[in-house]
């Protein structure tokens, strides 16, 4: 059995067991793709506790100081550690037109550590320390950023989890049905497969009518994404079940008296689950670079919520772009976050590959 | 050969008529329609929005204006858009041609650049080269195409090297025939790059994977041993053997390149059917949308049935009863 596959059957109580598999698992691991466990560990810690990560509250903005750039952080003397261990230089404004800032050396923003709930944060928002520069609304980029991982890291686990137990009951049913279930499922299939999936989805973004909360817009996201997504699953699950079906075990299952339904869910499709972690793995970044995209396009999650997407739509703005390039930060997290799933997907798929196992 | 286009043609007639239903079903759910920002305007009466009504057919059911389309599209009418007031077909030829240039420059990019880097890379296996340029496979894969975009709109801010989006110049209608050449070529520099190196990454793997496991089959064993040298082997048994996949995966990758390219033609501003599409969508103007769709579909499918006669005509093993069988 392979290696996942075992790491999910193993009752709780072999717990120990269990840590000693994560800590081999770990050894066998390149660097890159502790890289990638490491990186997406810390996204996703992001994205369940915003409030604490985020030094600012992702809507607050402050009118005075749109288009700041990024601050620099200095750290105290021993002396002035009674303020504080961290300070920066308050931006000022030298050019209101242009947007032009400059530190002032003379003044000093103390940054607190662990401070009133935050893991970082000033005495007020109107002093801020903006790791990440701020919009053209004044509000903190990071902050925006750290809101928006709970969707774009969200939409990812959620859309994965639907479209695959779509993809793989379908693909089950349809490969050990066969007949005119398997035919009808399949010409569905294809038409789903032929179509220009993007165009599709940009078709059914209208769908979403603009007075919805954003919670209600990232479940409908979720629901054309999956909608479009099981298809290409169902169909490859279709063909390892298919060929299950004649193999001795389920043969005996059968003859047992098992009934479809047993034999559908305890011997077809355990039997085909390795696989499908791997290609759910690999299928991760399509939805979050599917929701990013229709955010960008103010299609999708809309403002004032943030998406790492529609952080993005501001450099649509060829002027905003030239003049605040530091707006392009949030396509560096969702960069990071498909790369980390293209890493763990790929070692997940030679870990798994029978021909070369341990 | 007569036998098998006419029998994938047949095939495609309700994969067509499928998906135009489904988009055609989608677009009729969407609250609201073109003419509902018209209707909160007070200066145009009740009976004008009545009349227009009439006029587009929205007034009748779901099934009798699908049907209505569709006999329209049998005659290449693909109908009026709503918001332009023009003729669809001739709204989505000319951005449609700016589509098929652009992915097909991208193709082309992406292959010249991986074949031959695939296969330096699988020779000298584990080579540092190996480790760097796999390496970077993975950056480039992960990459998204939008924030590539932006990337490059910034470099061509930054350089001034490159026109900062769009199809053509503004005074692209003075130019003379040649200069409107080399201006096209010039805007589309970045947007080919960008697409292509999406999909390079992903080539670039394959070829690898695929020399790797050709490299020690038995024929390949039969060339050494007869002596050949290591350059006719690569070249001649190896790669001949190794490029099969990749006739399908052009194919099948237009889906991914049409998609990439809408994307690439909203950000960079091409006037291409992605952004067609985009402000059809925007402005709910749903003959224009239903023909975007039909339209990449269309190329789509074509693109496929393109690819499965190459496959064929590539590759001896493979004769159309089993290319159709797939």
């Amino acid at each position: 059995m392979s290696a996942v596959a075992q790491l999910m059957a193993e009752p709780a109580a072999a717990l120990p067991v269990r840590r000693a598999a994560v800590a081999r698992e770990w050894r066998l691991a390149s660097w890159t793709v502790r890289a990638s466990a490491l990186c997406l560990t810390l996204f996703y810690l992001l994205a369940a506790a915003s409030p604490f990560f985020a030094p600012y509250d992702d809507t607050y903005q402050n009118r005075a100081m749109p288009d700041c750039p990024p601050m620099r952080l200095h750290v105290c003397a021993p002396a002035d550690w009674a303020h504080g261990f961290f300070y920066t230089h308050p931006m000022r404004m030298v050019d209101p037109l242009e947007r032009d800032y400059a530190p002032d050396p003379a003044r000093r923003t103390y940054v607190h550590l662990l401070s009133r709930g935050h893991l970082f944060t000033t005495d007020s928002p109107k002093d801020p320390f903006y790791l990440m520069g701020s919009d053209s609304l004044g509000r903190d980029l990071f902050s925006r950023i750290v809101y928006g991982s709970r969707v774009s890291m969200l939409v990812g686990l959620i859309g994965v989890a639907i479209s695959f137990s779509l993809g793989i009951t379908i693909g089950a049913l349809s490969g050990y049905m066969g007949g005119l279930v398997d035919n009808l499922i399949m010409r569905w299939s294809e038409i789903e497969m032929s179509l220009p999936s993007f165009y599709f989805l940009l078709a059914l973004a209208a769908i979403i009518p603009a007075g919805m909360s954003t919670v209600e817009t990232f479940f409908m996201i979720i629901a054309i994404m999956s909608f479009i997504g099981w298809a290409g699953l169902a169909r490859i699950i279709r063909g390892m079940a298919a060929s299950v079906r004649s193999r001795p075990y389920v043969e005996a299952a059968r003859a047992l008296g098992s009934s479809r339904f047993r034999i559908i869910t305890r011997h077809v499709i355990p039997s085909v689950l390795g696989y499908a972690i791997v290609a759910a793995t690999l299928s991760i970044p399509g939805f979050i670079l599917g929701e990013s995209a229709l955010s960008l396009l103010g299609l999708g999650i809309q403002e004032p919520a943030a998406s790492w997407g529609n952080l993005l739509a501001q450099a649509e703005d060829v002027q905003s772009l030239a003049r605040y390039p530091w707006i392009l930060i949030p396509g560096v997290f969702i960069f990071l976050t498909v790369m980390s799933f293209n890493f763990l997907g790929d070692h997940l798929r030679d870990r798994l590959d029978p021909s070369n196992a341990q | 050969m007569g036998r098998f286009l006419i029998r994938r043609l047949i095939n495609m007639i309700p994969l067509i008529i499928g998906i135009t239903f489904l988009s055609f079903l989608v677009m009729s759910l969407v609250p609201g329609n073109f003419l509902s920002t018209l209707k909160l305007n007070p200066r145009i009466s009740p009976q004008v929005i009545k009349q227009m009504e009439a006029q587009f057919g929205l007034d009748q059911p779901l099934w009798v204006r699908y049907l209505k389309w569709l006999w329209a599209v049998l005659h290449l009418n693909l109908g009026i858009s709503l918001a332009y007031r023009v003729n669809v077909t001739a709204l989505i030829g000319s951005r449609a041609i700016n589509t098929i240039i652009l992915s097909g420059c991208a193709m082309l990019f992406s292959w010249v650049i991986a074949i031959p880097i695939g296969i330096v890379v699988a020779v000298n296996q584990n080579s540092i080269w190996d480790r760097v340029l796999s390496f970077l496979a993975f950056f480039g894969m992960s990459v998204p195409n939008f924030f590539l975009a932006f990337l490059m709109m910034w470099v061509a801010l930054q350089t001034g090297w490159f026109p900062i989006g769009g199809s053509y110049s503004v005074d692209y209608s003075t130019l003379d025939f040649w200069s409107r050449i080399a201006d096209r070529i010039n805007h589309l520099i970045l947007p080919v790059f960008v697409l292509g190196t999406a999909g390079m990454a992903g080539l670039m793997r394959l070829m690898r994977s695929q020399i790797l496991e050709i490299k020690n089959a038995d024929f390949v064993r039969t060339a050494r041993a007869k002596g050949l040298s290591e350059r006719v082997v690569i070249y001649k048994h190896v790669l001949r053997n190794a490029l099969n996949p990749f006739v399908t995966m052009a194919g099948y990758s237009l889906g991914d390149l049409l998609g990439g390219a809408a994307l690439v033609e909203a950000v960079m501003n091409l006037q291409g059917l992605g952004l067609l599409l985009l402000d059809a969508v925007r402005q709910l103007d749903i003959y224009l949308v239903m023909g975007s769709v039909l339209v990449g579909t269309v190329l789509l499918l074509a693109g496929n049935l393109l690819a499965d006669l190459a496959l064929v005509a590539v590759d001896p093993r493979v004769d159309f009863s089993s290319v159709a069988e797939q």
